[in-house]
């Protein structure tokens, strides 16, 4: 288990990044993260400042207008603290598009400090083996979102998460692997084929039979929720926080 | 606004995005691309079973590096090794360049007849197109390659060109070409094929082939193929005329043999391609085989551009078409939606490179869900995903006008709290007036994209 250099279990410290999804769409997932964290003892700090990782401007080749944005970001969450966030892509980022983002300015020192101390939410908890202290009947399946699987490379930490819940059935989907098709502005840029591939995750996802739908990033599930109530898919969702916090 | 360096087809239709809707709805093609794609993944996992493949991957990256860093040298070792050998060498500063020195060949030997085999970069400067201008006639040898000169219609693979198609739709056109019907068994099309290509082998004037990788230190061209079709295009005219991509090179022997291994298992999912033809020179006095002339086309065509810049590293491409068939946007539109001979990936990088950020081929980068699919398939490490955010932010105005603008709002509201806090706001109270029962069916504006495809939850988590 890999921990993070200077943090330790007991009277741990972290930040945590609410997303600008969440805030916008669903604050449920940030509070759900919050507590989540809280229930296990981590001393939660959630700057009222923060805003957006500026991921939106940057994906799509605007690289001077994310960097506002993003410096935002670096100053919210200035401080030693691990910087939590309910997002593999947000988490992402940080982590692999800051040094690139901010490379040859005066803020690429502390861009590249807050990726090293930046971490996904069941990263987080896997990495400091904080139990979920959860209970849930049933059964889930769960969605690898892409950047979270390929840029963070995490695929243990969210399967090894929910299987510290109690009472809970993992059933794995086909083609986990294959992305929903979300991509951002590839959603609204490329409407056809990226609803053709959520209708292909949402049927992949009700195949398993289980109770719900859960992932790391609200992105994927608002896309994957939102064509299988358009094309008539029963399917239930939530955040991996939400889950968690019961 | 037309390129400086025309690579795409100039004929496609529509825009991009008309293309991809077309595409993705027609069930006949996602099938037949998705079938081959899940062929050729099995063949991928069984190779990373069976082999270090992730070692061999970081051998071929070094490689490939490697050889794109000392490009000029090795380029001038393999012109003296090739002249040595008794061949010609040509470097051509683009596509026209290149595809004249062609023509003047052919048109010096008084040649009515070419045969070619597969090659991208032949099909990224239209050589079919200019060597037909001048009056001679183009046979493409490749079985993939003819259906698609029988269909009139442009490749959808690297590796595969016709990929696009089942054994049905091969079928019809070989029956319509012939006049006479054909099953569509698989045996029964080839032999089909065979038949009618070997006529054009045995009378052709000009060998094309491509050239999957030069060896400088011995000036050998190395052809790979699984047909034949290549070992006949390059030995049997009495002129082979080898046109390459100046990045398709290696230094020696020991860097040939870990690629040509590579290649393969990336591109078919197998140990070995089944044929690797090796070519030094054209005959040489005593020898039986082989052609009177050799000529060895070297194309810059804007690559030697990309070198020291932060794309250098899509030189480092071999050409395998893997990220094509990982990827899942190539999965469901296909290659011919590109509209360039280089898809999915790699080509949503490379044709914008090669044209220039003002051609239309700019959008291509956009058209990516930016899964990373590519970065884990590539055997040779591009870290495709990153080229394709750089790719897009390379776009300069006037392009993309209305989103830059549109981002520039964005920008300065949520630099700030009162922006974000007011953002906030606005999208609680937008949910709430235009939420039924817990969904958004039609969002205004710019939203009308996602809600073309999708509900829109206005309560989280939905019910």
């Amino acid at each position: 288990m890999s921990h993070i250099p200077g943090i330790h279990s007991a009277g741990m410290r972290a930040f945590l990044m609410r997303t600008c999804l969440a805030d916008h769409l669903a604050p449920s997932v940030a509070r759900a993260a919050a507590e989540v964290l809280r229930r296990a003892g981590v001393q939660v700090r959630v700057p009222a400042g923060q805003t957006c990782c500026g991921q939106p401007a940057w994906s799509i080749g605007l690289p001077d207008e994310a960097r506002p944005v993003a410096r935002r970001a670096l100053r919210a969450f200035a401080g030693p603290e691990p910087v939590v966030v309910p997002s593999g892509s947000c988490a992402a980022m940080v982590r692999h598009g800051y040094p690139e983002l901010f490379r040859g300015t005066p803020d690429e020192p502390q861009a590249v400090e807050m990726a090293q101390r930046t971490v996904e939410l069941s990263q987080f908890m896997h990495s400091h083996g904080l139990e979920p202290q959860a209970v849930a009947g049933g059964s889930v399946t769960y969605h690898d979102s892409c950047h979270m699987l390929r840029i963070l490379g995490e695929r243990d930490s969210p399967r090894a998460v929910l299987a510290g819940v109690e009472g809970l059935e993992l059933r794995e989907m086909e083609a986990t692997e294959v992305c929903c098709g979300f991509g951002g502005s590839f959603s609204v840029g490329f409407p056809e084929v990226s609803g053709k591939l959520g209708e292909d995750k949402a049927r992949h996802a009700a195949a398993t039979g289980a109770d719900e739908l859960i992932a790391c990033d609200l992105s994927c599930l608002l896309h994957i929720t939102g064509r299988a109530r358009r094309t008539g898919i029963p399917l239930r969702a939530r955040h991996l926080a939400e889950l968690l916090a019961g | 606004m037309s390129a400086d360096r025309p690579v795409s087809y100039p004929d496609v239709a529509g825009t991009l995005r008309q293309r991809t809707r077309e595409a993705v709805a027609d069930a006949e093609l996602v099938g037949n691309l998705r079938a081959s794609a899940d062929a050729w993944a099995a063949g991928r996992t069984r190779m990373e079973e069976q082999h270090a493949f992730a070692a061999m991957r970081e051998r071929a990256r070094q490689i490939r590096t490697d050889a794109v860093g000392r490009l000029p040298e090795l380029l001038r070792r393999l012109e003296s090794e090739v002249r040595a050998a008794g061949g010609h060498v040509y470097f051509a500063a683009d596509g026209a360049a290149a595809c004249a020195y062609v023509v003047e060949v052919a048109l010096a030997r008084g040649a009515r007849l070419v045969a070619k085999s597969k090659s991208m970069a032949t099909e990224e400067i239209k050589l079919n197109e200019a060597l037909e201008e001048a009056g001679l006639r183009v046979v493409e040898t490749d079985l993939g390659e003819w259906i698609l000169q029988l269909a009139g219609q442009h490749p959808s693979h690297i590796i595969a060109p016709a990929v696009h198609l089942n054994r049905g739709q091969v079928a019809d056109l070989f029956a319509a070409e012939s006049g006479r019907p054909v099953p569509r068994e698989r045996e029964a099309l080839v032999a089909h094929a065979r038949g009618r290509l070997r006529e054009v082998f045995a009378s052709a004037d000009i060998g094309v082939s491509g050239v999957n990788l030069a060896v400088a230190e011995t000036g050998t061209l190395c052809v790979v193929e699984n047909e034949g079709n290549c070992r006949l295009v390059t030995a049997l005219p009495p002129v082979h005329v080898a046109v390459m991509g100046m990045e398709r090179i290696v230094a020696g022997w020991d860097e040939a043999a870990h690629l040509l291994e590579v290649l393969p298992m990336a591109a078919i999912g197998d140990d070995a391609a089944t044929y690797v033809n090796l070519i030094t020179g054209p005959r040489r006095a005593g020898e039986q085989d082989g052609p009177e002339e050799l000529h060895l086309v070297i194309l810059d065509g804007g690559r030697s551009a990309l070198r020291g810049t932060e794309f250098e590293e899509v030189l480092n491409c071999i050409r395998c078409g893997a990220c094509l068939y990982s990827c899942p946007v190539w999965r469901s539109v296909g290659g011919q939606a590109y509209a360039s001979p280089y898809s999915g990936p790699i080509g949503a990088v490379l044709t914008p490179l090669l044209e220039g950020p003002t051609s239309p081929s700019a959008e291509l980068p956009f058209l990516s869900s930016l899964c990373g699919s590519c970065d884990d398939a590539c055997p040779v490490g591009i870290p495709l995903h990153d080229l394709l955010v750089r790719a897009r932010a390379r776009v300069r105005p006037p392009q993309r006008r209305r989103e830059r603008a549109a981002f520039r709002v964005w920008s300065h509201l949520w630099r700030g709290r009162v922006g974000y806090w007011a953002s906030r706001v606005a999208a609680r109270v937008g949910l709430r007036l235009l939420g039924r029962r817990g969904w958004v069916h039609r969002l205004p504006g710019p939203g009308a994209a996602w809600t073309s495809q999708r509900d829109l939850p206005s309560r989280w988590p939905p019910t």
